[in-house]
């Protein structure tokens, strides 16, 4: 396989600026993810710091109440700063370190990535600054604080769409402006080669827990694994340890926002076409002039037009199916599993909760499905009470 | 020799950019007379695209407003069959690889080459990636430009030894827009580039006075100006087109001294 590449997808398409900086992070993560002192440095921090391994919890009552499959919850949102941006961020940020960078700056939608990279840079000593559109610093206002907490300073972006889209448009070209001392911590699974390889790399922890985990508590391997999908880190680290056993479904659940038949989506896998956007090929929501089509979700995490390379891939060879989940069924396995489970998820991770929700009572009772809950959804509450007509702000 | 080598072969040349479509495909067509009437060797039309990463917020504006105004790809291709009828001055299209790709490479250069555009400048195409379009560009006898950037030390000479045309010397870090000072290693890598090849080099990012376009034309062979001719039009609008040609007018005569 060419460098960079799932398939067709993925590569290097950025300016030429910038092309310097991503063979200088290849060359330095090839080292270091093999440098002993720097894997144990990282497990460390994974573990005493974010709280690794996370729970692989049985939902007992969500299971009973839908008749079939047995319902696991992978408690990515019990980590420290409440979701898996922390894994991929605690990564990159040490490696920045390690390659002398002094500052960090970064792209969020939710703000879960924002807020992890400030946490991360906040406890490594680094400079941070992160890009989230202005809409989303709005509908997010909450995580806009807590970064501000935590030293970092945030740009809201107005152009474009002012969503995920546009901050990392910022992000990037902040990045060709000084490139010198400053790490772009790319929060998912897309960009230019070697940022897909990286996050994934740095987020299959959770595939690799839960294979474990699974294994213990159930003696077999999970049937199926979901996992919501926007640029798709926590898909990809989820699906990534089990891509070679084909006996496990692997589900992405993506944002159709009022659905797929209408323009209000970010249902990339469903609506979208082949592109070159952001740095890489991949599935990208566009018109037929290649122009990148405003998306829509109430979710601003999945608010966003494209997919990482490596799910494109895993679509294209049909190994992992992606499906469209709406609004309206997000926020309604929202207040379903915080009514069933009492666990309130992030309205990211809800959709793949409502897709958990179609299929377990089609599937007999020996079947074992594993949701990630990316995230917690405490961010979420605000926005989901004025969904439902309640006006509370934060 | 082909167009874009005889741009640079009667001295230093002067390369302005406007956004196709802004304001109207109208303007944009004048401004090519226009322009090419008052000196400008070569004409850079940008293909408005939504996303334009390497653009400040100059040109973003300016894409916004031409894709507001609903210019496409198909209406510069249309715009470019009725400029040929009565004006050859050369014209390169810069744009984001996106739109090429979704519209078709192949039937893009088709195009191209039917509409006599001369050369292909796509910002986000770098080195590694550039067989997306080089061998159709090729096909259809359409020049792609290389980029070189204040980063890219050794590779300047892996550029250039395959670059084609000329080579644009981005002459700043960060994204296009007006600069009061420009890079300090611009003529080093000019330098490094003619150590490789004798291609001619074109200067661009940053560059809006006179005296900028002097000062580096003193070592490279030409001169790229964009936000500061869209500011221009943004300024003026419709009522652009004076403004714009005595701009080209006053920065071809400062670099032809």
């Amino acid at each position: 396989m060419e460098k960079g590449r799932f398939g067709i997808h993925g590569g290097q398409y950025i300016p030429e600026t910038l092309m310097n900086a991503v063979i200088e992070l290849e060359e330095a993560y090839n080292h270091y993810k093999n440098d002993p002192e720097f894997v144990s440095e990282l497990n460390e921090l994974l573990k005493n710091y974010a709280g690794r391994p996370s729970l692989l919890y049985y939902a007992g009552k969500m299971t009973k109440d839908l008749g079939g499959a047995k319902i696991y919850l992978k408690r990515e949102d019990l980590n420290h700063t409440g979701s898996h941006k922390i894994n991929n961020v605690l990564g990159q940020v040490l490696l920045a370190k390690r390659m002398g960078k002094t500052r960090v700056i970064a792209e969020t939608g939710a703000g879960q990535h924002g807020v992890a990279t400030a946490t991360a840079a906040a406890l490594m000593g680094l400079e941070c600054e992160i890009f989230m559109g202005k809409e989303d610093t709005e509908r997010q206002a909450l995580n806009v604080f807590r970064m501000k907490l935590l030293g970092a300073k945030v740009h809201p972006v107005t152009s474009g769409t002012q969503t995920l889209k546009d901050a990392v448009n910022e992000t990037m070209r902040e990045w060709t402006q000084r490139v010198e001392d400053t790490h772009y911590v790319l929060g998912s699974v897309m960009g230019p080669h070697p940022f897909p390889t990286i996050v994934r790399d740095f987020q299959s922890v959770i595939g690799r827990e839960v294979k474990q985990q699974v294994k213990e508590m159930e003696g077999k391997l999970p049937d199926a694994v979901l996992a919501c999908v926007g640029g798709g880190s926590n898909a990809m680290g989820m699906f990534y340890d089990f891509i070679e056993d084909t006996s496990v479904r692997l589900i992405g659940c993506e944002a159709a926002g009022r659905g797929v038949d209408t323009d209000k989506t970010a249902a990339t896998m469903a609506t979208g076409k082949i592109g070159i956007f952001h740095g890489m090929k991949s599935y990208f929501c566009q018109d037929g002039y290649g122009q990148i089509a405003p998306v829509y979700s109430i979710s601003a995490g999945l608010d966003y037009p494209g997919v990482g390379p490596e799910h494109a891939n895993l679509r294209d060879t049909g190994r992992a199916e992606y499906v469209p989940v709406t609004d309206d069924e997000a926020v309604e396995a929202f207040e379903y599993l915080s009514r069933t489970e009492g666990i309130i998820p992030a309205i990211e991770s809800a959709h793949a909760v409502a897709y958990a929700k179609k299929i377990a009572p089609t599937l007999g009772k020996d079947k074992v499905l594993v949701i990630c809950l990316s995230g917690r959804g405490d961010k979420d509450v605000a926005a989901i009470a004025r969904y439902r007509g309640v006006q509370i702000y934060e | 020799m082909n167009s874009i080598e005889k741009v640079f072969a009667g001295g230093k040349a002067f390369i302005p950019f406007i956004t196709a479509g802004d304001p109207s495909i109208d303007i944009t067509e004048q401004l090519v007379y226009q322009m090419a009437g008052a000196g400008a060797d070569l004409i850079e039309l940008g293909i408005p695209f939504s996303d334009p990463i390497a653009e400040g917020p100059v040109i973003q504006a300016a894409d916004n407003r031409a894709l507001n105004g609903g210019f496409t790809a198909d209406t510069l291709f249309s715009m470019m069959l009725r400029i040929r009828k009565s004006c050859q001055v050369p014209i390169a299209c810069m744009t984001y690889v996106n739109p090429v790709f979704a519209y078709g490479a192949e039937k893009f250069m088709m195009n191209c080459r039917e509409a006599g555009i001369d050369a292909m400048i796509v910002p986000d195409l770098p080195f590694e990636e550039k067989n997306e379009l080089l061998p159709i560009c090729k096909k259809y006898g359409i020049t792609l430009i290389s980029m070189i950037a204040p980063t890219s030390g050794e590779r300047i000479r892996k550029i250039a030894s395959e670059a084609e045309g000329f080579i644009y010397c981005v002459s700043s870090m960060g994204v296009t827009g007006v600069r009061q000072n420009l890079g300090s290693n611009v003529e080093q890598m000019v330098r490094t580039v003619k150590e490789v090849k004798n291609i001619p080099c074109a200067i661009g990012f940053g560059i809006s006075t006179p005296e900028q376009a002097a000062n580096m034309s003193a070592f490279a062979d030409g001169v790229i100006v964009g936000s500061a001719i869209v500011k221009i039009v943004e300024q003026y609008g419709s009522g652009c087109i004076p403004h714009v040609t005595e701009y080209v007018r006053k920065m071809k005569r400062a670099i032809t001294r």
